[in-house]
């Protein structure tokens, strides 16, 4: 490098790991072949709720290719093994035993009862159809209204309840505000609202897979998972193995968004198999099987209330929850909307704020993290009622959010909530995006459509949202009783040669961190970006690490990456200026030379690796090596912002929504790779829009997926999204020396109220001021009509026109 | 995600084909572009016991010019179709319909006689082909017959097609210098119809001379709207007219009901959508 090189971080490098993912030359877990290696499939139960009173397999070991059938009991006998909930949100939280095979009951439908192990996959699918279980229907709880009321049939008959846990946050308690109850009674505007959150399917694009090889004495395991580290601990401990005879490789993993920060009954049993049988196991679902048993995400009925002044100043917020856990809990499972408790207050000063949640059972699919876990939950719900508020007030809506944020020169601000946000300019990205949106145009041609009667309608949707990233200061950690710290890990091994190795704890599935590390490798040390080779995902190689989850790797890995830089450095200077014959404190270390101040002398960092290799003349007392770890636990949160508008038109003959334009204004503080970013907000948008317009996981009543494939599951493509306009700022985080803030979760957090609120803003003259996501034609057409014929509209004669629809089918469905 | 065990026969010829299957019996299966079969097989919906290849019969696949009609190939893939001029100069509706079937992998696998017989009623040309009151040719152990689009669609998934006759090709009336449009209504772009309406119609001067109206996935099978043609016919073709003869579009249907719409919303759909597909016809 010269004196002139460009720095590494802020550029737009286009991703070193895309030509072996985009040509397929890689390893996913599922291309993985060891010598007799042999195949598991996995009967699942078709019913939701059901005693299981008698399996027979006898048929099924008939089978070709068959080797062994194996139901719950057998793999665990004494009925001792349950999947981990490393976040018992209360000291009483109920948690149910999750089986690796159902025993006794099943719970939901795709719960896996048997396992087949033949010679091929096609073999132990074949033999699936020869498995006769027996099943004894139970009354099937679904919807968290049913679930809590009185005399509701149980999930779990032997806990006596549906409800796992109650968690609360009160600010009167906390000593952060006042007492909410108080504030709503007392002031001169109330706003009510129930939303509700749909669930979700994370619908990553690789499906799960886990190889098991029990051969040599550390058992070696790859995972199509988010977590490597987390799943050897957790593993070693679900099924009491010696933590260090568990190996855990997470190869390339196409995706996850939260679906995969779990640790599976699939893979214990892997494991388990694999151990009985003696030989390697593998297992790759089907996208049919990921839609009935990889968990879920969101499911949540959300009462929200919000008080104000008739000047429109906030006074109070209160909220109530309902979440949907399904029928048992993940790794993660109540601590999800708990998240979301910190972010109800989102940008703005509220002065008393009470927040619940009640995590609930019922007979469906578990539900966990996805993509942003409780925060777009949260975000969803204060920004839907600050347009609300808005409109009861008659006030823009941007006007409202601006009388009532945090101002740039507040900062560093507490919440109500407690978090301190460090920094952020909610001013400088709401002044841009507006310019860029030319939001008052928009507002010129809304008023023109609406005078001339236009069959499409536009609207103007706004989410001014911020949302808490770098999960997570471990002392936060532990105050909210979650089961392990959030620090991160990484190492730097410098080569003889002057290549350098860097090993991370953060797991990628697709974010790009190969690209992302050596960038910031590459300016710290000084070493060319080519020279640098990221290693990660493999408990052998990177040791110790807690993994990629709420947008925590840049903030938290990336910073262990920087700390462990320095210390490289550090160990150089050292021998440097011994090798130079000056002063440690005559050198100065810049674009990966030491030089002595003042001169012309200087060595590059890449030599003294090599003289340190051959240790040939260290300084006394100098460890033959430069190789360096850091662990690193962030003081606090990252809070990134940003402001999102949206503009759609609504064709209120169809109720088709249309997105015109799209624009963000983003503050994730210091970029390393502008590439990456625009792909992360691109993808989070997109993931956003989904949930608004398109995506829902169906039940029926009796708790089948109805929506269980992507013929049903409507996950949009290129062709229904709009072009989007991104921008961001740059308010620099303060609690990293880096100013990062994280890009993973962003879109996905702020688009979807965006969306909502520009199509009710559309329609809102035809008396709607709510539709249920996602917005579907039919719910937009009837939400329109309902609200002609509430305001007497046409269709206001009953059996006239379109008055006639049965009322049975009404209203937002 | 993989199919039960089956016996796989691909043969050269059409007789071939026609043996194959009646020797096979009742559990056979064709196949022609797999988009619709294959699916049903990974997720072991259908577990036939022999699956008969279409793929390798040459005399199968093209269209061609008989005087009166334009006659398509039952393999013809919807990619061939929708570039082939003489579609689009004598069957335009075929056309446009085509060109909003799935995306472009599906549109070069997928073929017009396999889309047809599979007779699914979201599918998009089952409605242009009754529109155009096309003609199956079908050979089965008796030999070759004809069976208009009307007597052929007979409900769900389920044609007049016996189990050992397969469908060679389709004989679609010339409907040269008539314009055309399909309007399509889904959620989501590679979402199949939840409604759509096929119109063509031929003007002389302002007015309306023929129209023909077909509607997808509002009944079991795909609906001809003679009523709103009737309404059409003889008037000239203003925005009045349209609307008025539109307001017919649901009169005779009968939709099924899913998670996208109930029969009250799909009759609706039906009106407005059929009112915009011969605005746009007519628009050239």
């Amino acid at each position: 490098m010269t004196a002139m090189a460009e720095p590494e971080v802020g550029r737009a490098r286009v991703r070193k790991e895309d030509e072996r993912l985009i040509t397929g030359r890689t390893r996913w877990t599922d291309n993985i072949a060891l010598p007799g290696l042999v195949h598991m499939a996995f009967l699942r139960s078709p019913t939701a709720h059901a005693r299981i009173t008698a399996i027979d397999t006898s048929a099924a070991k008939e089978m070709p290719g068959v080797i062994a059938v194996y139901t719950g009991d057998d793999l665990d006998p004494g009925g001792e093994v349950g999947m981990p909930n490393a976040w018992p949100i209360t000291p009483d939280q109920k948690t149910p035993r999750r089986p690796m095979l159902a025993q006794g009951t099943v719970n939901f439908a795709g719960e896996a009862v048997a396992v087949v192990i033949a010679r091929s996959a096609a073999e132990a699918e074949d033999a699936l159809a020869e498995i006769d279980v027996d099943y004894d229907d139970l009354p099937v709880v679904l919807g968290v209204d049913d679930a809590v009321a009185d005399g509701a049939p149980l999930v779990h008959e032997d806990m006596g309840t549906n409800t796992s846990a109650e968690w609360i946050f009160d600010s009167a308690e906390a000593g952060s505000g006042g007492d909410v109850q108080q504030a709503i009674s007392s002031s001169e505007v109330v706003v009510t609202r129930r939303f509700r959150q749909q669930r979700l399917v994370p619908a990553f694009m690789e499906p799960r897979s886990v190889v098991v090889d029990p051969t040599a004495p550390q058992l070696t395991m790859w995972s199509a998972t988010q977590v490597p580290h987390i799943l050897k601990t957790m593993v070693a401990m679900t099924l009491g193995l010696p933590e260090h005879q568990v190996r855990v490789i997470a190869p390339d993993v196409g995706g996850g968004f939260g679906g995969k920060l779990a640790v599976t009954p699939e893979e214990c049993a892997a494991v388990v198999v694999a151990q009985k049988l003696g030989k390697p196991v593998k297992w790759t679902e089907s996208r049919s099987e990921t839609m009935v048993s990889a968990h879920h995400g969101r499911d949540q009925m959300q009462d929200i209330t919000i008080s104000a002044s008739r000047d429109g100043t906030i006074t109070g917020l209160k909220v109530d929850l309902l979440a949907d856990m399904g029928a048992y809990l993940g790794i993660v499972g109540g601590g999800v909307p708990v998240l979301g408790a910190f972010m109800f207050n989102a940008i703005y000063k509220i002065p008393a704020y009470r927040f619940s949640c009640t995590t609930v059972f019922t007979n469906t699919t578990l539900t966990d993290a996805y993509r942003g876990a409780g925060r777009p939950e949260a975000t969803f719900a204060i920004e839907r009622i600050m347009d609300e508020l808005a409109a009861e007030l008659g006030m823009d809506p941007m006007e409202l959010r601006e009388k009532n944020w945090i101002k740039h020169d507040e900062f560093p601000y507490t919440t109500v909530s407690t978090l301190t946000y460090d920094s952020g300019n909610y001013e400088a990205a709401t002044a841009k995006a507006m310019q860029l949106f030319d939001y008052d145009g928009l507002r010129r041609e809304q008023r023109e459509r609406r005078e001339r009667g236009d069959r499409v309608q536009l609207g103007i949707g706004i989410s001014t949202f911020t949302e808490m990233c770098g999960l997570a200061p471990s002392r936060v950690l532990g105050s909210l009783d979650y089961g392990a710290g959030g620090w991160e890990h990484a190492a730097i091994r410098m080569l003889p040669t002057g290549k350098v190795e860097v090993v991370t704890g953060a797991s990628p599935h697709g974010q790009g961190h190969e690209t992302a590390w050596s960038q910031i490798v590459a300016d710290q040390l000084g070493v060319g970006f080519d020279d640098i080779e990221i290693l990660h995902g493999d408990t052998q190689s990177s040791h110790k690490g807690l993994d990629t989850y709420g947008s925590r790797s840049l903030t938290v890995g990336g910073i262990a990456v920087v700390k462990a830089a320095e210390k490289v450095i550090a160990k150089a200077r050292k021998v440097a200026a011994h090798l130079m014959e000056a002063s440690e404190d005559d050198l100065e270390f810049a674009d990966g030379k030491f030089t002595v101040r003042g001169t012309d002398t200087s060595t590059a960092i890449q030599d003294v690796a090599l003289a340190v290799f051959a240790a040939h003349d260290l300084p006394e007392g100098v460890e033959p090596t430069l190789d360096s770890e850091a662990v690193f636990d962030p003081e606090n949160f990252s809070f990134p912002h940003g402001t999102h508008l949206c503009a759609t038109e609504v064709d209120t003959e169809t109720g088709r929504v249309r997105l015109r334009s799209y624009v963000c204004v983003d503050d994730i503080g210091k970029v390393i790779n502008p590439l990456i970013v625009e792909g992360q907000m691109h993808g989070g948008l997109a993931q956003g829009v989904a949930q608004a317009l398109f995506e829902e996981a169906v039940y029926d009543e009796f708790g089948t997926l109805t929506s269980g494939t992507f013929a049903d599951y409507l996950v949009p493509s290129t062709m229904d999204l709009p072009s989007f306009t991104t921008d961001r700022t740059e308010t620099a985080a303060t609690s990293n020396p880096l100013g990062v803030k994280g890009v993973g979760e962003a879109g996905t957090i702020a688009s979807t109220p965006a969306v909502v609120n520009a199509v009710v803003d559309a329609v809102r003259h035809h008396g709607v001021d709510d539709i249920e996501m996602p917005l579907s034609p039919m719910r937009v057409w009837r939400a329109v009509h309902k609200g002609d014929a509430a305001a007497g509209g046409p269709g206001a004669e009953a059996g006239g026109g379109l008055g006639s629809i049965d009322s049975a089918h009404g209203g937002a469905q | 995600m993989i199919p039960a065990p089956f016996d796989y026969v691909a043969p050269s010829t059409v007789d071939e084909a026609v043996r194959a299957l009646a020797d096979a019996g009742e559990d056979a299966k064709v196949l022609a572009g797999g988009q619709s079969l294959l699916p049903v097989l990974r997720m072991r919906l259908a577990a036939p016991t022999t699956v008969v290849d279409l793929g390798k019969i040459g005399e199968l696949k093209g269209v061609r010019d008989e005087g009166d009609a334009v006659v398509i190939g039952a393999m013809t893939t919807h990619y061939d179709v929708q570039r082939d001029p003489l579609v689009h100069d004598h069957a335009l509706l075929l056309a446009r319909a085509t060109d909003t079937v799935a995306d472009p992998q599906v549109r070069h696998r997928g073929t017009f006689g396999g889309s047809l017989a599979h007779a699914d009623p979201a599918g998009d040309l089952l409605a242009p082909a009754l529109a155009l009151d096309a003609e199956m040719v079908v050979q089965g152990t008796g030999g070759r017959r004809t069976v208009s689009a009307a007597e052929f669609f007979q409900d769900f998934f389920t044609t007049s097609l016996a189990p050992e006759d397969i469908l060679v090709e389709v004989r679609v009336p010339k409907h040269t210098g008539w314009s055309a449009h399909y309007e399509k209504f889904n959620r989501v772009a590679q979402a199949w119809s939840m409604v759509a309406v096929a119109a063509t119609v031929r003007a002389e001067g302002g007015t309306i001379a023929e129209a023909r109206i077909g509607l997808t996935n509002m009944a079991s099978i795909p609906v001809r709207a003679t009523a709103v043609e009737q309404a059409l016919v003889g008037r000239s073709a203003d925005a009045e007219t349209i609307r008025a003869a539109a307001e017919h579009a649901a009169e005779g249907t009968s939709p099924t009901v899913d998670g996208n719409a109930d029969v009250e919303y799909r009759q609706h759909l039906a009106k407005v959508l059929t009112g915009r597909a011969v605005e746009s016809a007519m628009a050239g």
